[in-house]
């Protein structure tokens, strides 16, 4: 079966995942994205390539964040863009996902940008699209489930490409809940695609997923030992949930072994950035002296992210 | 292959000195060249050089004004629109390599007004091959010819900095 985010050309027109997606179209996308950075300089903050293509931001689970970025980046190329707020409307009169879509379809969309709780919803939604001949509406995955957050990932990957340029010859460790993290998953895979000499996942054994060497990533638990000579660390953020759950003990001794400090960074290259998908829980997961530290490009990220999504949008809508 | 004889090619570098001889006299000396990539940016950059008087140099690509990103997509990988000078009251000269359907420079002259408002803009051509599609007229040409719709023209600049010309059936048809 052909991958349901490439068109018969080989071409994207959805973004669903990073998993199986060719290192072409992986380095075609950051290298669309790089010029578009530039637009937020201008007088006029916009070009004019989706003009009149109406996206339609669909979140079924909250996210102000990924949302405004979205928003931003549709709006910075002169669409029109609709936010839904799944959750207090149709679904809870009954309606099912694909109802929604085709209603939604019948208004004319030309995009959808989906948020879902359940891994698998924005797929169902291109599958459905690409199965009714709707192949003029393209999906964007903001992330579902425990599955994907494919423009994050992209996003994360092209900060390592502009401040480390190569990806061969560089140390990646990701560190913190990768069992939950749907960041976590698609940032690995782009990183293996992309020929990333190491790949390093490090954690407490509880929230790491049992089989994550498959990934093609070496395991650590211990922090000193896994940030070693790194190029690039990416925080990832901790739940509050996950202490209820009896996974860990308590944020405080989640601090002590995994909380990146100035001093654990320390055994890390002296040019390693640090990186983190936000919102961040400082002194949880990182400490406010490295958030706000020299080497974290977090800010950067967040700027980057918008030009990342721009890119996705303008590639998709053109295929 | 096509049955019709080679069209002449104009030589780059005489076409290109022909060019400045006309914008000589009549260009302001403060005017702005913008070129727009790839070809016109290589021909901005060597007018700058060229002419008397200070000439900023700048950089433009209409990937994100083309008419026809429905039909086309963004396939190529676009450059940063690069001006490095005050757009709002300037005097332009916008530089293309070849004119033809006169698209290209309808898509550079909306970009450049999203950037501010210019005093004035011209237009400065290496080549008019004719075919126009929009009421576009050059204000300094180097070099005109005629030749077949399947055809390009195409500028490539050796490592020297050397311009040349060349014909190629065109990509797509």
């Amino acid at each position: 079966m052909r991958n349901p985010q490439l068109n018969a050309n080989g071409e994207l027109t959805h973004l669903l995942t990073l998993e199986g997606l060719p290192a072409d179209v992986i380095r075609h996308i950051l290298d669309t994205a790089a010029p578009f950075a530039s637009i937020a300089e201008r007088e006029v903050k916009k070009v004019p390539l989706l003009r009149g293509k109406a996206v339609f931001n669909l979140f079924f689970e909250n996210s102000t964040r990924t949302r405004t970025t979205f928003e931003i980046a549709a709006k910075r190329l002169s669409a029109d863009v609709i936010n839904l707020n799944i959750n207090a409307s149709s679904t809870s009169k009954g309606e099912t996902l694909l109802d929604t879509v085709d209603n939604l379809v019948a208004m004319n969309a030309d995009m959808f940008v989906v948020r879902h709780s359940q891994s698998g919803a924005p797929h169902l939604i291109a599958a459905h699209l690409n199965a009714h001949q709707r192949t003029h509406v393209h999906v964007v995955n903001a992330g579902d489930g425990r599955h994907a957050h494919p423009t994050q990932g992209l996003l994360d990957l092209y900060t390592i490409r502009h401040y480390k340029r190569e990806f061969s010859g560089l140390t990646v460790a990701v560190v913190g809940d990768v069992l939950h993290s749907r960041v976590a998953r698609s940032l690995i895979h782009g990183l293996t695609t992309l020929g990333t000499s190491e790949v390093r996942v490090i954690g407490p054994r509880t929230l790491l997923p049992s089989r994550v060497e498959a990934m093609g990533v070496r395991v650590f638990s211990d922090m000193h030992a896994g940030l070693a000579g790194c190029d690039v660390v990416v925080m990832l953020r901790l739940q509050s949930e996950r202490m209820k759950g009896a996974l860990l003990p308590s944020a405080g001794e989640y601090f002590k072994h995994y909380g990146l400090t100035q001093e654990k960074l320390a055994v890390a290259k002296p040019d390693v950035i640090v990186m983190h998908p936000g919102p961040m829980n400082r002194g949880v997961e990182i400490d406010s002296a490295v958030a706000d530290g020299a080497r974290s490009v977090i800010l950067p990220q967040v700027t980057f992210g918008i030009a990342v999504r721009m890119a996705v949008m303008s590639i998709i809508s053109g295929n | 292959m096509t049955a019709q004889p080679p069209p002449e090619i104009p030589d780059a570098e005489a076409a290109l000195r022909a060019l400045a001889e006309r914008m000589r006299p009549a260009v302001a000396h403060g005017a702005a060249f913008v070129g727009i990539y790839s070809g016109g940016a290589w021909v901005a950059e060597r007018l700058a050089a060229m002419l008397p008087g200070d000439h900023p140099v700048g950089y433009i690509d209409v990937s994100y004004y083309r008419d026809d990103y429905a039909k086309s997509g963004l396939k190529g990988g676009a450059k940063r629109t690069e001006l490095g000078f005050e757009v709002e009251g300037a005097a332009i000269v916008l530089v293309d390599d070849v004119l033809y359907t006169g698209r290209s420079v309808r898509a550079a002259i909306n970009e450049l007004f999203d950037f501010g408002r210019p005093d004035r803009i011209e237009l400065a051509v290496l080549v008019d091959r004719g075919g126009r599609e929009l009421p576009i007229d050059p204000d300094y040409v180097g070099a005109r010819l005629v030749v077949a719709r399947d055809l390009s023209i195409v500028l490539s600049k050796d490592p020297g900095g050397t311009l040349s010309l060349a014909v190629e059936a065109l990509a797509g048809n």
